[in-house]
């Protein structure tokens, strides 16, 4: 029996752990020695077994609370072919995403979406404040750039690397080139990108490796160096290869945006949202201050109204919030408005039950049967309206969450955002509304026998 | 027992009265849609000092830019326009700084496609139809008969009946857009409704499996005076709930939160008085013919 207690306050304190908040600082005295530090919710850095785990259990909040952009671009599919119009959209987002990347922005999302005979390409920029700059980088068509060696100091020149020199455009670029293929080494058998030139392409190819005889010559896509192979002869046939670590998949990708010339499609902007980073946080502390508010309310309310029995359904409901936090956390679920709707709902339903379970226990009790026994059939009877409301609420929000991403269904993040806490919220309230409060009446219930 | 369902004809006044005006509000004044439907730019400036409307106005039209509203409210300035890119919309705001010698923090900026919109409205619907023919297959077959799923479906429908109606006097008199956390709140009070119906069934259900296929009328009566404490008790939580969120809460959700209380009020309402009626009337019909 003890041991049962303890690992439920392990349990207990593990929960309370992850749901901490993030970076509050404590400083205080204690007689002579000072504290101070600052909480942080459970992380896990370690490896068992070998494999390493890592988990940071930290709130995820969506652009519409946190601040950034939401960008919508819709890509022009008329040119392409078919047969090759996943791949086109694939490479298409990586690029996208390589100069997100660039731009420095933590955790981007970019993700393709079909709907009807459109692709879209969304990307979202967390916490970015001059979004003209970001458009315009995700916009800009890809240049391929051959780059010389610029003019510098001989001193400095040793001690740079070698990509850093080469900061003159050869006049070079993707508008010279005919057509990009992959191919093979013949002697490693590595994936590479074979470019053939046009005729003014090949002469200038001529010009550019005639001069840097003996020197390094950079192959650049949008200012990304691929290659800075050095030049061993001057090449006049109109043939480059660009080597690197390519795979087969990488390689391909990186001939098929050269081949364009630019994304492998055009894109163009349809929708954008930036939400500034201070409307965000104002919004969320006074909602939370709120939130807290309305729920001592509910608690007091049930404390008042069902006496002991509220106070062991506060116990619980406040256990409930906490697991259902922590499973946010977990996975991690990014909160939005909406989902914070879908929070709130849930809490309301998980009262339900406590209140369902409650209103059934004291019909037994006035029919004369008593406590223990009311206890018992008032759980069972009120089981099954619990299990019913219950399903047709997580049947709701499966099919509002679109679990298959068919495309007749809501893609966007708003509902979905909703679907997904109000489920886990439901599925949650079913565990904690029916094995937690009873447990609780049970412990509860003991004691009051043994005090007499 | 109190005998409820007496007074049906009371329930349905109340409801067409509310549903009535509700629905003449929508004749009459029609909604607000927001960008997120028909598309177009939402900008939310602050501005460091106070500065004169009339100004503001000028000089947006000098910028060739059509703004359908604009408000200000303490220093912060919304505007509502036709599609803006994001250099129209820097350029916009340099000028407004430069003349009338402010600086501006952008709080927000969005910009809808019209085509986006119309492919949300359309697959919200697709999905709410969905979400109601899954409710309706999962109640027929848990209460064993499609009566009792038609009855909650049909409660559900006069609950988005009078969320949308009085959404449209929101929107007349205060200004509430339909955007997309109108349609999650509307989805949020459909849920509800079904699943405060779902407990008094539940009730009506136990009688006819333990005490054998007798007067509906009667069980009904009898399921509703004894769920009646839970049903006031349980909207008056989530009511709590709601209210500290629509009084205390930011300003971006206050449209959201009031249309769940209304939702809430409505979802508790329907499911004793309009739900039920409807049971009774249902399975009384079956009875006769």
């Amino acid at each position: 029996m003890k041991i049962k207690h303890m690992v439920y306050g392990v349990l207990f304190v593990v929960l309370v752990w992850i749901c901490l908040p993030e970076n509050i600082p404590v400083h205080f005295k204690v007689q002579k020695s000072k504290i101070d530090f600052t909480i942080n919710p459970l992380g896990i850095n370690t490896s068992l077994f070998g494999v390493p785990i890592k988990k940071e259990f930290k709130t995820k909040l969506g652009l519409d609370l946190k601040g950034g952009s939401h960008l919508v671009f819709e890509t022009d599919t008329s040119k392409v072919k078919p047969a090759d119009l996943q791949d086109s959209l694939l490479s298409a987002r990586d690029i996208i995403e390589k100069r997100v990347n660039f731009f420095g922005v933590s955790e981007p999302v970019v993700q393709t979406i079909k709907s009807g005979n459109t692709y879209r390409i969304t990307v979202d920029l967390p916490g970015i404040e001059d979004v003209s700059q970001a458009i315009e980088l995700i916009g800009t068509t890809a240049q391929l750039r051959f780059m010389e060696e610029g003019q510098v100091d001989p001193k400095i020149a040793t001690t740079t690397p070698i990509i850093n020199r080469l900061t003159k455009y050869t006049g070079l670029g993707g508008k010279d080139i005919k057509k990009a293929s992959v191919t093979f080494d013949s002697q490693n058998g590595q994936p590479q990108v074979a470019l053939q030139f046009t005729p003014e392409g090949a002469k200038l190819f001529g010009d550019v490796t005639g001069r840097n005889v003996g020197k390094p010559v950079g192959i650049f896509l949008d200012y990304f160096p691929l290659s800075a192979p050095t030049v061993q002869q001057k090449i006049t046939e109109g043939n480059a290869v660009i080597t690197g670590n390519f795979t087969v998949e990488q390689a391909k990708s990186l001939s098929i945006s050269i081949n364009s010339g630019a994304l492998p499609l055009p894109i163009r902007l349809v929708e954008q949202r930036n939400i500034g980073p201070s409307l965000g946080a104002l919004e969320v502390k006074k909602s939370l201050i709120a939130g807290v508010l309305g729920l001592s309310m509910v608690l007091l309310f049930m404390m008042i109204y069902y006496g002991k029995l509220g106070v062991i359904a506060s116990m619980a409901l406040i256990i409930y919030g906490l697991i259902t936090f922590a499973i946010f956390r977990a996975i991690p679920v990014v909160l939005t408005l909406p989902g914070v709707a879908g929070f709130i709902l849930s809490i309301g339903m998980a009262v339900d039950s406590n209140i369902l379970i409650f209103e059934r226990i004291k019909e037994e009790m006035r029919k004369g049967k008593n406590f223990s026994v009311a206890v018992r059939l008032g759980f069972g009877r009120a089981i099954d309206a619990i299990k019913d409301a219950n399903i047709t609420t997580l049947t709701v929000a499966f099919i509002l969450f679109n679990p298959m991403n068919w495309e007749f269904l809501p893609q966007f993040g708003m509902v979905r955002g909703f679907a997904l806490t109000l489920a886990i919220g439901v599925g949650t309230s079913l565990f904690t509304g029916v094995v937690i409060t009873r447990r609780l009446i049970g412990a509860f219930y003991k004691e009051k026998i043994r005090n007499k | 027992m109190i005998k409820f369902l007496k007074f049906t004809w009371l329930y349905v006044l109340i409801s067409t009265v509310v549903i009535g005006s509700g629905l003449y509000s929508i004749v009459r004044y029609g909604f607000t849609y927001s960008i997120d439907f028909v598309g177009g730019s939402d900008v939310e400036y602050q501005l460091d000092k106070k500065t004169d409307l009339k100004k503001i106005v000028e000089i947006i039209k000098n910028n060739k830019i059509e703004t359908s509203q604009i408000k200000l409210e303490k220093n912060n300035l919304f505007f509502k326009t036709k599609p803006l890119d994001e250099k129209q919309e820097a350029k916009l705001r340099s000028a407004l700084e430069t003349n009338l010698k402010i600086k501006i923090k952008s709080l927000r900026f969005e910009t809808v496609g019209p085509v986006i919109g119309r492919e949300t409205m359309q697959k919200t619907l697709i999905a709410s139809f969905l979400a109601t023919l899954g409710i309706l297959i999962y109640m027929s077959f848990a209460f064993k008969g499609l009566n009792f799923a038609l009855a909650a479906i049909l409660a559900m429908i006069h609950d988005f009946l009078v969320v949308i109606g009085t959404y449209s006097i929101f929107s007349h008199f205060f200004g509430a857009e339909i955007d997309t956390m109108f349609v999650t709140a509307v989805l949020t009070t459909m849920s509800f409704s079904v699943h405060d119906t779902i407990i008094i069934f539940d009730k009506i259900r136990e009688y006819l499996k333990n005490e054998g296929r007798g007067d509906i009328t009667h069980y009904a009566n009898r399921a509703l005076t004894e769920t009646m404490v839970r049903s006031l008790n349980n909207s008056m939580t989530i009511m709590f709930m709601l209210l500290s969120l629509t009084l205390l809460g930011g300003i971006s959700i206050r449209f959201f939160v009031a249309t769940l209380l209304v939702g809430t009020i409505t979802g508790t309402y329907s499911s004793p008085f309009i739900a039920t009626p409807i049971l009774v009337w249902l399975e009384g019909s079956k009875k006769n013919s």
